[in-house]
Parts: C-alpha cells; structure tokens; sequence
C-alpha cells in the first residue's frame, strides 16, 4: 500500500505536468479560435480606405500590436483560471482520501494531500497530509466522523478557493431537517429543556424559519406599501411584528456552533439533504457535504401539487401559474396581482379560498377580476358540512370573487399571452394568471436512504405516538403521519400543530417520551365576518350536529376585537400570532341578511357517536372546553347540553 | 324554544339565550393535574420550573437563555426573606447579556422584567411581557395569573 503511494505521489506531478499541458493547449487553441473572428473584421475594416503603403504599415502594426497583446492577455487569464480549476479539482478529489481519517489533532486540516498542492497560496502542508496511512490504522468505527468538511479551527491565511464546506459543522447534537416553523418550534424545546444545546437547523430555503399563516392573511391586508420587503403585519392587538419568528440575531453563525461555550440554534440556509445514512448517524447535503448528529428531526414539510392538466399544458402555461407556499411565492403574486386583470383561483379549501378573499378585496382597487373554481359545491366543501358550506360561498362572493363550483379543469391553454381553461362541462374560462392550490404533497425525499416508511393512506413518514420514526429520528409538522391516541393514525397541515408537534419532538429528543395528546386546533378568517376556530377531525363526510344562536352586529371576528381590544383568538401554541385579519381596514360590506342566519354557534363532528372534531363558528376562546371534550373522547346523548358549555350567546 | 332540522346526515339545532340558561347536565371527565402526558404550566408537579412552557416564550431559549435560567432558578429557590435578594448577580448578568441583543431584548423591557421578577414570586405575570420580536405568545399570556396546576390554563387567551 505504501509503494502505491509513493509511486502514485511520484506519478501525480508527471501526470498532472503533462495533462496540464494538454489542457493548456485545449484552452488556449479554443479561445484563441474563438477570439480570431473577432480581430477579422477590425483587420478588414482598417484597409480600407486606400492610405499610402506608410500609412498602410502603420495599421498593420497597430493592429498586429493589438492583437499580440490581446492574445497575451488571453493567454494570461487561461493559465491563471486553469490553475485555480486544478486546485479545485485537486482539493475535490482530496475528499475521499481524507474522509477515511480520523480526526486528527492536527490544527490545520483544510489542506488537500500536499504533493499536488504546490501551486496553493497558502502554505503547503508537507508529506503527513497526503499519506493518511500512518493515521488510517483503525478509523473508528462506530461515529464515522467526518473530516472533510472542516471544522477550521486555523483557516488558511488568503486562500481564496474555500470551499463553502469549511463553514459548515461536521458534527452537531441536534440536527433538525427543514427550517419551517416545526423546525423551529422544536429547536426551542430543545433549547429550553438541554441547558447548552447546539442545534443546527439545515434548510434549502434562503431565509430564516418564519410563519406561514400571514402569507395568505395578514400580509395582503396590510395598508404599508413596502410590506414585501419588510414583511411585517399587524396582530390582533394592533403591535406589528415580523413573520420571522426571530431576527437573525437570534441564531449563531454555523461555523462558530461546535465553539460557542452555551449552545446556540445556528440555521444552515440554501443547502438540502439528499442522503441519509441512519446505520452511521450522519447526512449527506447537496454539496457532498457531511454531518453526522446524535439526534435528528425532519421536518421536511412538504411542496405544493400541482394540476395535472398544468402541468402537461406546457411551458408558457406553467410561467402563468403560482403554486403558493413560500414567501417568493408571496412576493411573486403580490406583483402579479397588481399588473393582469383577471386571476383565477383553482381550490376551494383553506389555501384556495383564503387566498380569494385576499384577492377579491383588491379587486376593486386594481381593477382585478378574481375568479375561484374548484369541484366541490361550496368554499370549504370538504370540511364544513353543506348547508355552512353554501353558507361560506356566499360570503366569499361577497368579498368581490366570481365562485365557479363543480368545476372539473378539463386542458388549459395559452392564447394570445392569456389563458384559457377548459372545464369538463364545457365552461371556458379566460384568466391571466393561475394561483394553484390543491393540496400539499409532503416531502419525503429521504425515506428511501434512511430505510423509514411511508404511509400510503395519508403520505408523510410514518411515526409512532411519540413522533419517533426509528431510534434518534423524530418526524414533526407537515410531513409527520403519526398516531394519535385519541383519534387515530393522522396527518396534519397546520400551523398550530407543527408548532405542537415540533414542541413535542424537541421535547422526546431530549428524552421526554411524551406522547401526542394535546390537541392541536387551527382557524381561519374569510372576510370579516366569518372567522372560525377548528380542533379535531374536520370532516365534511362526518355526521355533524351544529347548535346556532341567531347572531347580532357583536358577533364578528371584526367587532369581538374591537369591543374588547384583547385576543380574540384562542392561543395556538407559541409561535401563534392569530388575528382578525380586518381589526385595521376598511369598513366591512353590508352584511346580507338570510333566513337561516349561521352567525354563531359550535359544531359537533361525530365518530362513532364520539365527537371527534369541533368547529367554533365565530365564537372565540372557548378553544379550551372544545380540546377537553375531545380529549374525554365520550358518547354524550344529547349534544346540545355539550353545547351549553360553550356559552355561544355570551361574547 | 330551539328549533331543529335535519339535513341528511347533519343535524341543525337552533337555540335561544333561554333554552341555554338552564346549566348543562353533560359529564366531563376530572382532570388530573399529574397526568403526564398533559402540557405542564410553569410550574411541574415536583416543584422545579417548566423552562418549555409556551408562557416563558424565548425566553430561556435564546442567546441569554442560560443567564435567564440562573437568573429565574435562583429566584424560585430562593428562601431569602426578601426573594430572590441574594440572586441580584445572576439578575445583572442576565441584563448585561440582554444589552447585547437589544433585536431580541427591547430596552423599555428590561426594567419591566427585572423589577418585577423581584417582586413577584413564581406565577407567570412575573414574566416580562412578551413583545413580538421575541416571537413569544401573545401579551395577554404573560397577564394571565395562572393556577399552576390546571395545565389547560396556561392555554387560555384572556
């Protein structure tokens, strides 16, 4: 094995001498024929008019002159960038030698094997580096921990190829996958039950863990025209404050987690895990970066679907159409919006019609047609029972949408630079532009090399009560298929139980062996006057039993903020931020008056004769009563003195 | 008198303020304040502090998160005749480290915070009112007075 080296570092400089040769010649004969045309013509050009020979000498020289030095130039530059191409390269090829060290204690260690290092600026690290063998003997086995992507506890002086890998660490106690708000929610438990925990949060998205909620609610109701950049709305309470849960003086830089003395949450952003090794404790990034961790938790969330009909209408048609999820997705709509006249909403669930609401409201402003089309019969159709769902829809038109129900999207095309939508039932539509929601596909990349299962009723990784998937793996938020012992194996796409959920993860992961029990709840707001607040099994397909009180001008989402200027909202767990999304805007439109008047009351979803889900329709802070008689998990005879318990006539 | 009607498989019930005054006759089950798998208040059962509980925001989560719990655990334990006399160090640390961040620490809150965790023993309104920026729950958690032992509580916006 030795020999080999020897021969092979003896070898290397020849090789690489002559192939840089090669290289060179490659280089230099592609550039300079490319750059020949270039000259032609100025040649060409300069004997024209018909100068005396002098005069004529005199541009041959110019132009002689002009193109010596250009080509030297050329010649220049080519050397100087391949010689940086070969250092990159050598340093690549470096990796795999020095993944099979150990971690030496050795300071400097982002050096590649020295013998083709000569052309580094920085000091070349003699022969020790590039002969592991020494150092090899017995890789330990167990925490293959990996040398490769530095740690630098000296970094070089003046190099100017480092790699981004130096930054990163090459070993963290809590590795969280995804930087959404489970993400974060469980960052903090871990934080707050370890004393001195490092965890490190590694996310493909550019921007630091922020709530979704605002992106479809408060941040299009906001009167501050810069609301884009700055991203900040105004809660229930009138303060502002920003959809990032913290501000990035919060976190540590990743480089300085394995050093900093108490710990730190330090977030990894741009950068996505590919691969998952659970045998070794350690992930792979798209960078061929490693890190290995003691703990792990994904929270991958998931990635919008998209219609089939879009997907296949071809490239002109996808450039029009929005799948909404992030903020560049909010970004993106928010300057469309103000520039098409007509937009077509194809949903008509939560996302769907929330984002109509949004919209319809700044129809009149800019003149903009907003047009909602889904298969069900009514907004919400999946969750409200008919009657509150017809009743939804009406409100929703209000809001200034075009509803077009039982719409089946047949072929979408793209004519003359507006889009066309064929419905199955021979309906044409022409819109501008096309905001995709319908549904969410959840992220589960790294089932297949981490070895985790996949649940084929609900999609997402399958876990057990506690969250677990496999030993030091937890799965939390959008992508968690758990079971929960009141209710049965679910998935959830909420915000209030990602923040649950990755409270609860955080909490196992530092050996709490908690179940999930607290029962997460979610809300939404159409307009000012339908607000309402959900726990449970929300199923339309369920029996339901709703007890209303006919409602007065009080009972509004707008007017219970205003009357008593506290929450209004029952509080979802820590990062919650619910508003009335109208407590700062415009006076609401004439509210249409009908013979069954929903204005307020709760909502039973039965299981079984169990109630398994609640709605509270425009009744708020009762979320407590509501999560206990879900919990008791009993059969009540007669629902309508569980109602009484709620108190609907009271504020 | 309430009316009710029958829409396939849902049921619609209308009720007025009086068919609702009589109390309720539905049986709920007795909470267990030890239940360990309920969400703890601020305080657990055996006595130390929930460093987890949504009431506390960041607060024993962020930079300053080991001053805040010296600072608070001292302050709990403390027999002192006057509370928390003797932790007055851990307290000026805490301060100190929250100067440092003034993004996550506002100034005005400081003084709110440290006055009134010496003046206040171990319920949650000792706690400095959240201000968004620490992305904690909303104001009106922290002026809750919460009974300790009813876990559910601790949820409840006022």
């Amino acid at each position: 094995m030795l020999k080999c080296r020897s021969v092979w570092k003896k070898l290397a400089p020849l090789a690489r001498a002559s192939s840089s040769v090669c290289r060179q010649n490659v280089r230099r004969t592609g550039l300079t024929n490319g750059r020949i045309p270039a000259h032609v013509p100025a040649a060409h050009m300069s004997t024209g008019p018909a100068g005396g020979g002098r005069e004529n000498q005199l541009y041959i020289l110019l132009v002689g002159a002009t193109f010596l030095g250009g080509g030297v130039y050329a010649y220049r530059t080519v050397k100087g960038d391949q010689q940086r191409y070969q250092e990159r390269i050598e340093e690549i090829s470096s990796r795999p030698h020095r993944v099979a060290k150990q971690v030496p204690a050795a300071p400097i260690q982002s050096e590649p094997p020295a013998a083709e290092a000569t052309e580094k600026e920085t000091v070349p690290e003699p022969e020790p580096e590039a002969a592991p063998s020494p150092e090899e003997p017995s890789p330990p086995a167990p925490d293959t921990k990996v040398a490769a992507p530095s740690e630098t506890t000296e970094p070089p002086p003046g190099v100017d190829v480092v790699p981004a890998s130096l930054k990163v660490p090459s070993h963290t106690p809590y590795l969280l996958i995804g930087g959404g708000t489970a993400s974060f929610a469980a960052a903090r438990s871990i934080r707050a039950r370890d004393p001195g925990a490092k965890v490190l949060i590694v996310t493909d998205e550019p921007d630091l863990p922020y709530m979704r909620p605002p992106l479809s609610k408060e941040l299009w109701f906001s009167d501050d025209p810069s609301v884009t950049e700055t991203l900040r709305f105004k809660q229930w309470n009138g303060k502002e404050r920003s959809i990032y849960f913290q501000p990035a003086s919060f976190y540590i830089p990743p480089e300085e987690l394995e050093s900093a003395e108490n710990g730190g949450v330090a977030v990894l952003t741009g950068k996505k895990v590919v691969h998952m090794d659970v045998r070794g404790n350690k992930v792979k990034l798209d960078d061929d970066t490693e890190i290995s961790y003691d703990k792990c938790l994904i929270a991958t969330g998931g990635m919008p679907r998209n219609l089939q009909v879009i997907e296949r209408a071809g490239e002109e048609v996808m450039k029009k159409t929005t799948l909404f999820r992030k903020i560049e997705d909010f970004k993106s709509l928010d300057k469309v919006s103000r520039n098409i006249n007509s937009i077509t909403i194809i949903g008509g669930g939560f996302l769907g019609s929330e984002l109509a609401c949004a919209l319809g409201r700044r129809s009149n402003e800019f003149g903009l047609e907003v047009i909602q089309m889904y298969p069900e019969k009514g907004n919400m159709g999946k969750v409200l029972p008919e009657y509150l769902s017809n009743w939804t829809t009406e409100k929703v038109k209000t809001e200034g949408v075009k509803v077009i129900s039982e719409a089946l999207v047949k072929s979408v095309t793209c004519k003359d630079d507006k889009l066309e939508i064929q419905l199955k039932d021979g309906r044409l539509v022409k819109t501008d532009h096309i905001v995709a929601a319908v549904g969410l596909e959840p992220n589960v990349d790294l089932a297949k090399s981490a070895g985790l299962e996949v649940d084929s009723d609900f999609g997402g990784y399958r876990v057990n009560a506690e969250l677990q998937a496999r030993s030091n793996i937890w799965v939390a938020g959008d992508a968690a298929c758990f079971y929960d012992i009141r209710l049965g194996r679910r998935r959830v796409e909420h915000h209030d139980h990602a923040v649950v959920s990755g409270r609860l993860a955080g909490e196992n992961m530092t050996g709490a062996n908690k179940p999930y029990w607290h029962q997460s709840m979610f809300w939404s707001d159409l307009g000012p006057d339908v607000g309402y607040e959900a726990i449970g099994i929300v199923d339309s397909s369920l029996p339901t039993v709703g007890v209303f009180a006919k409602a007065t001008a009080k009972d509004t989402p707008k007017a219970a903020t205003e009357k008593s200027g506290t929450g209004i909202r029952s509080e979802s767990e820590t990062e919650d931020t619910a508003t009335s999304p109208v407590a700062s805007s415009t006076p609401a439109p004439a509210m249409v008056q009908h013979k069954d008047d929903y204005g307020k009351g709760v909502i039973f979803y039965l299981r079984d004769k169990v109630v398994v889900g609640i709605i509270l329709w425009n009744v708020f802070n009762r979320m407590p009563i509501a999560r206990k008689i879900i919990k008791d998990g009993e059969e009540h005879a007669d629902l309508n003195e569980v109602a009484k318990l709620f108190n609907i006539h009271e504020d | 008198m309430s009316y009710c009607r029958q829409e396939g498989k849902d049921r619609i019930i209308f009720v007025t303020k009086e068919d609702h005054e009589t109390p309720s006759n539905a049986e709920l089950i007795p909470e267990d304040p030890d239940d360990p798998y309920e969400e703890q208040g601020l305080i657990l059962p055996n006595g130390d502090i929930n460093w987890n509980c949504p009431c506390l925001g960041g607060m024993a989560s962020g930079p300053c998160g080991s001053q805040f719990k010296e600072a608070f655990s001292c302050f709990h334990y403390s027999k002192e005749e006057v509370k928390g006399s003797e932790c007055i160090d851990n307290f000026r640390n805490m301060q100190e480290c929250m100067q440092r961040y003034p993004e996550l620490y506002p100034q005005e809150e400081e003084k709110e915070s440290s006055s009134q965790a010496e003046s206040n023993s171990g319920s949650v309104s000792a706690l400095p009112p959240e201000t968004d920026s620490t992305a904690g729950t909303s104001t009106s958690e922290s002026t809750v007075s919460s009974d300790s032992t009813s876990p559910t509580d601790n949820q409840i916006a006022s």
